[in-house]
């Protein structure tokens, strides 16, 4: 087990974050991570099965999401149809388990990265019906009765966007990782990483004024990382010149192509009072 | 090894339990870390703590315990477990100090006191990043507020090796004590769920399937319509004026109510139930709507749920033309009554503690006309409560 991870050329992982994912690895043990929307948590699941050459087996997690699905499912009407039909492979129950993702995992030979995205889309009890399954890494198949238990133990990433709260049992068995905001040093890294080419002092006046709309209080959904790389890129596409950007900030308040960062019809309204107000001020 | 830090995180509240803790070691003994004390600091925050709430109790006890290793990072190496006894001793208190701590007013009650000058700091500087004790007499600052070490770090400012990581308290803003929180009161409104095969037959229902192919000798499929959360529900929320302080409660109440139930409707009154109700507070004065109309609207099998303060002058609830906002034809106690006459099932959520009830007259009146299903808002209360409205 001598792999660690250390983030890659595309994904800046802060310290803390690596020293989680190398506990995980190393213990073999569920690895949740909380954090705002759009700070990259399914990313960094993408990120490390890249950065050990691991291979990603991925579970959306919704809310019609069932934990035995993960599992397997019995398809009793295929085989009631088969079974009409004279067919052969009726006789045999195991044509007609489908395997879910968790029996994928276990079964490759190679060490996987499994991740259980949004977990807290799911019923409320969907956590603790999986308590086992993480924890041993087996589960019994009971229409053939056979034990499924992993070759190698996958490292299991689950997200969380916080919607519902997790059991406690569930958690103890986990590391944890809550993904904070990235200051403003951090930021520039992941926007060189993203964007190399990108203009120095675009990113500085940028930035500035992104951190300005991350202050304004009252936000309903404040804008993240995902948001900020989206509007990157459209300035960069439209061509702003980082001096305009400047002006709009003393000035009007508003950035332009704000819809970029701003997702909330509420938010835009708060931000064109706030400018109103800015604007007599001044007058 | 770090049982002094385990039981001190016990002490402050930070949920944690023997298998985190033996995680850890087990963590140590692997070698995940090198012997940097802030990779130790990382991977203890990962194995220790599972919810972002209490992130911020453990940077300041992991501040309290390793006071003194803040040096430590810079040394080329650091042999850890001896740096770690030694700070294990530094730890403990002489006895002057326990003095100066204990005339404060212990450490409890500074840590709460603490806590109610950075929130009432934040609502006034909204937005900007100045924090407490910039000098001045306050206890709290950064220089250190008393002998336990505990500093409010900056959050920027301090350049370089001295900023301790978990000295920045990043995570200030996600603490927040809840008793009640949204997973809680969704495990006790399940009690209210009541399933119903209802509507369109359109799942397979496999028993009965086999059970007529067995019989007809082909396949006869048999459809069944899902089952489906049966339970009506019909809340009224208090709101404005002395309900201020209880709102995040009710919010969080609501948010939960509303994912639990399909069937929810809900209304809006200000102190006590008149002839008009809202549901869009912004617009309380153009769009009201006649209680009335409520009451012909909903059928009895409704359950009902009043949240509110039930605090107010008695005239308001006994007097026609008690309200403080409007004239009113028929007293609110009337209104009251005819709510629990139509719906069997009604109880009252009053968000006060239950203690204090007693000393309020209009809470005793409401009480009286709800006869006596008047829950606290706790996890107990609203147990008790569901398990009422379940009833019959």
């Amino acid at each position: 087990m001598s792999q660690k991870f250390e983030g890659t050329e595309n994904y800046i992982a802060t310290e803390d974050l690596r020293v989680a994912v190398n506990a995980a690895l190393t213990l073999q043990r569920p690895l949740l991570i909380k954090g705002e929307p759009g700070t990259g948590k399914t990313v960094l699941a993408e990120e490390v099965s890249k950065a050990l050459d691991m291979e990603l087996i991925t579970w959306h997690v919704k809310s019609t999401t069932k934990a035995q699905q993960g599992l397997y499912e019995y398809d009793a009407i295929t085989r009631l149809r088969d079974s009409q039909l004279g067919d052969e492979r009726v006789k045999n129950v195991e044509n007609y388990i489908n395997k879910g993702k968790l029996w994928e995992a276990f079964e490759k030979k190679e060490r996987v990265v499994l991740l259980i995205d949004e977990i807290d889309k799911a019923d409320i009890e969907f956590p603790n019906d999986l308590l086992q399954e993480l924890d041993r890494m087996e589960f019994y198949v009971y229409e053939t009765g056979k034990t499924i238990k992993a070759v190698e133990r996958p490292l299991v990433i689950i997200t969380s966007n916080n919607e519902k709260e997790l059991p406690d049992a569930f958690l103890r068995r986990c590391f944890f990782h809550y993904i904070s905001f990235p200051d403003a040093a951090t930021m520039s890294q992941i926007i060189n990483v993203h964007y190399p080419d990108i203009k120095d002092r675009l990113v500085r006046n940028a930035l500035a004024s992104f951190y300005e709309v991350r202050e304004v209080p009252g936000l309903k959904k404040k804008p993240s990382t995902s948001e900020l790389l989206d509007w990157l890129k459209l300035l960069m596409n439209e061509d702003i010149d980082p001096e305009t950007l400047r002006e709009q900030d003393s000035g009007k308040l508003i950035p332009p192509l704000h819809g970029a960062l701003i997702k909330n019809e509420q938010d835009v309204h708060l931000f064109e009072r706030l400018a109103f107000l800015a604007r007599r001020e001044r007058n | 090894m770090f049982v002094n830090f385990f039981h001190e995180l016990k002490a402050q509240n930070v949920p944690v339990s023997l298998r985190e803790y033996l995680s850890l070691l087990e963590a140590l003994d692997n070698d995940v870390i090198g012997n940097q004390v802030e990779e130790f600091y990382y991977l203890s925050k990962a194995a220790l703590v599972k919810d972002e709430r209490n992130l911020d109790k453990f940077d300041r006890v992991f501040g309290e315990v390793f006071k003194g290793l803040e040096s430590l990072g810079e040394g080329d190496i650091a042999e850890i477990p001896e740096e770690w006894l030694r700070s294990m001793t530094e730890k403990f208190l002489t006895e002057e100090e326990k003095a100066e701590i204990e005339a404060l007013g212990g450490w409890e009650k500074i840590m709460e006191e603490l806590k109610k000058r950075l929130e009432e700091q934040e609502k006034r500087h909204e937005g900007g990043n100045k924090w407490i004790g910039t000098g001045g007499t306050s206890p709290f600052g950064a220089d250190g507020f008393n002998p336990e070490g505990v500093r409010i770090g900056q959050k920027e400012g301090r350049h370089g090796k001295a900023v301790k990581v978990w000295d920045k308290r990043e995570y200030k803003n996600l603490d927040d004590s809840v008793e009640l929180g949204t997973r809680n009161i969704k495990v006790a409104l399940r009690r209210l769920r009541k399933f119903a095969r209802d509507g369109e037959a359109d799942i397979l229902d496999i028993d009965d399937t086999i059970k007529s192919t067995a019989h007809a000798g082909y396949l006869d499929i048999k459809m069944i319509a899902e089952r489906r959360n049966k339970v009506k529900v019909l809340v009224f929320f208090d709101i404005g004026g002395s309900m201020d302080g209880h709102i995040r409660l009710c919010e969080e109440l609501f948010s939960a109510a509303r994912t639990e139930f399909k069937n929810m409707e809900y209304f809006y009154f200000h102190n006590c139930l008149y002839e008009g109700l809202w549901k869009d507070n912004t617009r309380r004065h153009t769009e009201k709507m006649p209680t009335w109309d409520v009451l012909h609207t909903f059928p009895s099998d409704y359950k009902v749920i009043f949240v509110g303060d039930a605090s107010m002058s008695p005239y308001e609830i006994t007097y026609e033309g008690g309200s403080v906002e409007h004239w009113n034809e028929e007293a609110g106690a009337t209104w009251l009554q005819r709510v629990t006459e139509i719906y069997e099932n009604c109880v009252w959520l009053n968000p006060v503690a239950e203690r204090y009830w007693e000393h309020t007259a209009s809470t005793q009146i409401i009480k009286q006309i709800f006869s006596d299903r008047m829950y606290p808002l706790t996890l107990e209360g609203l147990d008790g409560a569901m398990r009422e409205l379940s009833r019959g």
